[in-house]
């Protein structure tokens, strides 16, 4: 006698289970896209979806908030079929068909940073509970991009970084849901030490002043190994407070420090006066070990600099981003942008520009508004005609890789937006780094939450 | 040595303008008995007049250029002020390039307005209301300001240059003994607190030498016994907000090529100012006066890489801390008159 409990029966019920598992993408063809698109959170039920700008709309940061505004809306425009259609024409990926995302229509609700972290997040969570927001993208602060992107993860919807620089972004304080498009630190420093050196020499001192909080710190963390590194020394590091205005009393310990370059490790308002500050003392006239004295300013932004006026003339630094780049992306975004505004975009508006263009094209990649299907759309995600070259937005870390482009307060400007010109594209290569270097260590990415 | 002669010019520097803008509150506390937390608002307010002046001076008129091209690859547009045409280039240059020092005489008039119609036109309804509606009424009105003037100019600070001539640093070292280049200070800085200087001996020679300035004080004393001689200690006071409201400005004015004027330096400075004014003793000229610059040089000190390696973040809290020191030996502060504030 057998104890199997194998039968004919049996045999005939499990075979028809099987084939109906294998039948059923066909035989439940409808309930796919209803799969596709519930059991995550605000996920669209109607003919719209929503996305959510949370920028700095009052506060220090207020025009490059407006510009990241401006942009958002030629995206919106471009998504939903209207204008010229920018970026979509050279984008690699083709998507995108200007018929909404997914065929809704896109609209958009706006939140205020203030660029004060708490600010931002009840923004950014007004605009998830209570709008409906499936996106939220924007923000000209690398605490308030911390904060938000914490907010998003913990929320379950996708956050698109707007300008933000720390390395901790997508660093130890990187997260499923979030995605930096924007260039960082580590890459400043890495594509603006060999310019330095070259420029400069590999006998040079060193002073750093830098804000205090997370950007300043790994701004300066990575300059400072990136100049050690070709031989640089540091002569010493002074953090300032983020609300000094008068620089004064921190420029003037350089005179005399032994110091022959100063590394402003500042943003925005604080880079504006700590150069003026340090040109009116007559830093970039003095002389030191037989040496001219130079500044650097790592992160330039052409709005900010345009604060310092005649003060950014020939100081060197980097940027993600310039108007003046010829490649087709860059062309299609500055003629879309400078036609419909009057003025050329800033880096802050274009970073916003391709992180909307890049979640659409995920979206529409993947089939769904699910946040987990938008990040595994955007993984290993490779692109090109965005503006950038060549880009890789790398699956660890959710972070984008592409060229760094070294720039120079321009000596003889031609127009108030021709501040900045470029020295050197360096290779993305020069400027890519493990996912486990020391200076991203610390974090977990996690797991996508969709939410719901 | 050299680093401490340093932070003392910068300390000098930095008190200039706290004395200024601690001296027009006291001046209008000690007065309409008001604290005026929009006293911030008309520094930043003369700021915006030389950042006027520089524009109104700069406006020009547009030729096509067909050799040059824009952004977008149109032909250029090319900017010619209209005084350059009027006075010729150099003339004209010139005259741009000294917008700051002539914007003192553009402000003067301006800001005594904007002091007189801020304290006719809302001030003077809460003169009998408690010090909380006060600030509350001020701060507000502090904030409406700096919201116009962001509507107007932005948020980004505007670079308002000195003069070519006082570009670059006066090596002050030599005239010390030290090697050249060691000890060098910023021109317009100096300038700054020369100019502060003589505004302070100004304000001081006004109140002190002329009949109103006497009256003033009398009515400072005592309002109700000067009142009753006949005088219209109203009116003069509301002159004195409108002198304390000129002082703010022109503070701001000169101020604006040391820093980028932005909509929200009055702020940075509002704060402290309270602190000087307090630490002075409230209603106290000339406390505000040796505080601003007391606290000016501590702050400046305080910076020094040497003590921040013993005290870390000093630099944060050296005038809070100093405040409260004071406070509790002092209570009225360094030359605070006794009653003011005590009722």
């Amino acid at each position: 006698m057998s104890n199997s409990n194998f039968t004919r029966r049996g045999l005939l019920k499990t075979s028809a289970m099987a084939g109906g598992a294998l039948a059923a993408p066909t035989l439940f063809d409808g309930s796919v896209w209803a799969d596709a698109h519930s059991g995550y959170l605000n996920a669209p039920t109607g003919s719209t979806v929503t996305l959510g700008f949370n920028v700095p709309q009052s506060g220090p940061y207020a025009d490059e908030g407006a510009d990241e505004l401006r942009a958002y809306e030629l995206a919106v425009e471009h998504l939903n079929g209207g204008g010229d259609g920018g970026m979509m024409s050279t984008f690699s990926s083709k998507a995108l068909q200007g018929n909404g995302i997914l065929g809704k229509k896109v609209e958009f609700v706006t939140g205020d940073t203030q660029t004060k972290s708490d600010a931002a997040r009840a923004s950014a969570k007004s605009m998830i509970e209570k709008d409906g927001a499936i996106m939220i993208t924007g923000g000209s602060s690398s605490g308030v991009a911390v904060a938000v992107q914490g907010l998003c993860q913990e929320a379950g919807v996708i956050f698109m970084a707007g300008l933000t620089h720390s390395n901790d972004t997508t660093g130890k304080d990187k997260k499923a849901n979030g995605f930096r498009h924007f260039f960082n630190g580590y890459m400043s420093a890495a594509a603006l030490a060999p310019v330095l050196q070259a420029r400069y020499g590999s006998d040079r001192t060193a002073y750093h002043l830098t804000a205090d909080y997370t950007w300043g710190w790994t701004q300066q963390e990575s300059i400072q190994a990136a100049t050690e590194a070709m031989g640089w020394k540091t002569a010493n590091n002074v953090l300032t407070p983020l609300a000094t205005t008068d620089f004064s009393s921190y420029v003037a310990p350089v005179l005399n420090s032994g110091a022959d370059v100063l590394v402003l490790n500042h943003y925005g308002g604080n880079m504006v006066n700590s150069l003026t500050s340090a040109v009116q003392f007559g830093l970039r006239e003095k002389q030191v070990n037989g040496k001219n004295f130079e500044i650097v300013v790592p992160l330039y932004s052409r709005l900010m600099a345009k604060g310092a006026g005649e003060n950014v003339k020939g100081i060197f630094g980097s940027t993600n981003w310039h108007w003046s780049l010829t490649d087709e992306g860059s062309k299609a975004f500055v003629k879309s942008f400078g036609e419909k505004y009057g003025f050329p975009p800033s880096q802050a508006a274009h970073t916003c520009y391709v992180q909307t263009m890049l979640y659409a094209d995920a979206a529409e990649r993947a089939g769904t508004f699910n946040p987990c299907g938008i990040v595994e759309a955007l993984e290993g995600f490779k692109f090109d005609g965005l503006g950038n070259g060549a880009t890789e937005y790398r699956a660890d870390d959710h972070q984008c890789f592409k060229d760094v482009l070294v720039v120079k307060g321009k000596d003889n400007p031609t127009s108030e937006f021709d501040l900045l010109e470029i020295v050197e594209i360096t290779p993305r290569a020069q400027v890519e780094y493990a996912v486990d270097h020391p200076m991203f260590a610390g974090g977990e990415l996690g797991k996508c939450n969709p939410g719901a | 040595m050299d680093v401490i002669i340093l932070q003392l010019l910068n300390g000098l520097d930095k008190g200039s303008a706290y004395a200024l803008i601690a001296l027009g509150l006291t001046l209008i506390f000690g007065t309409l008995g008001v604290v005026n937390f929009a006293h911030g608002a008309l520094f930043m307010l003369g700021a915006f007049c030389a950042v006027t002046l520089q524009k109104i001076l700069s406006l020009s008129f547009e030729t096509i250029d067909p050799t040059k091209t824009d952004f977008l690859g149109n032909p250029a547009k090319i900017k010619t002020p209209y005084i350059e045409s009027w006075f010729g280039p150099e003339l004209g240059s010139s005259i741009i390039d000294w917008s700051v020092p002539l914007a003192i005489l553009f402000a003067i008039p301006i800001m005594i307005g904007v002091g007189y119609i801020m304290e006719r036109g809302l001030i003077k309804h809460f003169y009998k209301r408690p010090h909380a509606d006060q600030i509350l009424v001020t701060f507000g009105l502090a904030i409406v300001i700096q919201e116009v003037i962001k509507q107007f100019y932005g948020a980004n600070p505007i670079p308002t240059p000195a003069p070519d001539a006082f570009r670059g640093s006066f090596d002050f070292g030599t005239l010390l003994g030290f090697d050249p280049n060691v000890v060098i200070y910023p021109y317009w800085r100096l300038v700054y607190f020369f100019f502060a200087a003589l505004i302070i001996a100004a304000v001081f020679g006004f109140l002190q030498f002329t009949t109103f300035g006497m009256v003033v004080r009398a009515g400072m004393a005592d309002r109700e016994t000067v009142g009753l001689l006949g005088i219209n200690i109203d009116r003069r006071f509301t002159i004195m907000f409108g002198i304390a409201a000129a002082v703010a400005g022109l503070a701001g004015v000169m101020y604006a090529p040391i820093n980028s004027p932005n909509y929200h330096m009055g702020m940075d400075f509002l704060v402290l100012s309270f602190v000087v004014v307090v630490v002075g003793g409230m209603g106290s000229l000339p406390g505000a006066v040796l505080a601003g610059f007391l606290l000016g040089i501590l702050e400046s000190f305080s910076s020094m890489n040497e003590i921040k390696q013993i005290l870390p973040g000093i630099d944060q809290i050296i005038i809070y801390l100093v405040a409260i020191i004071i406070l509790l030996v002092r209570p009225r502060g360094l030359m605070g008159r006794k009653g003011v504030m005590e009722d």
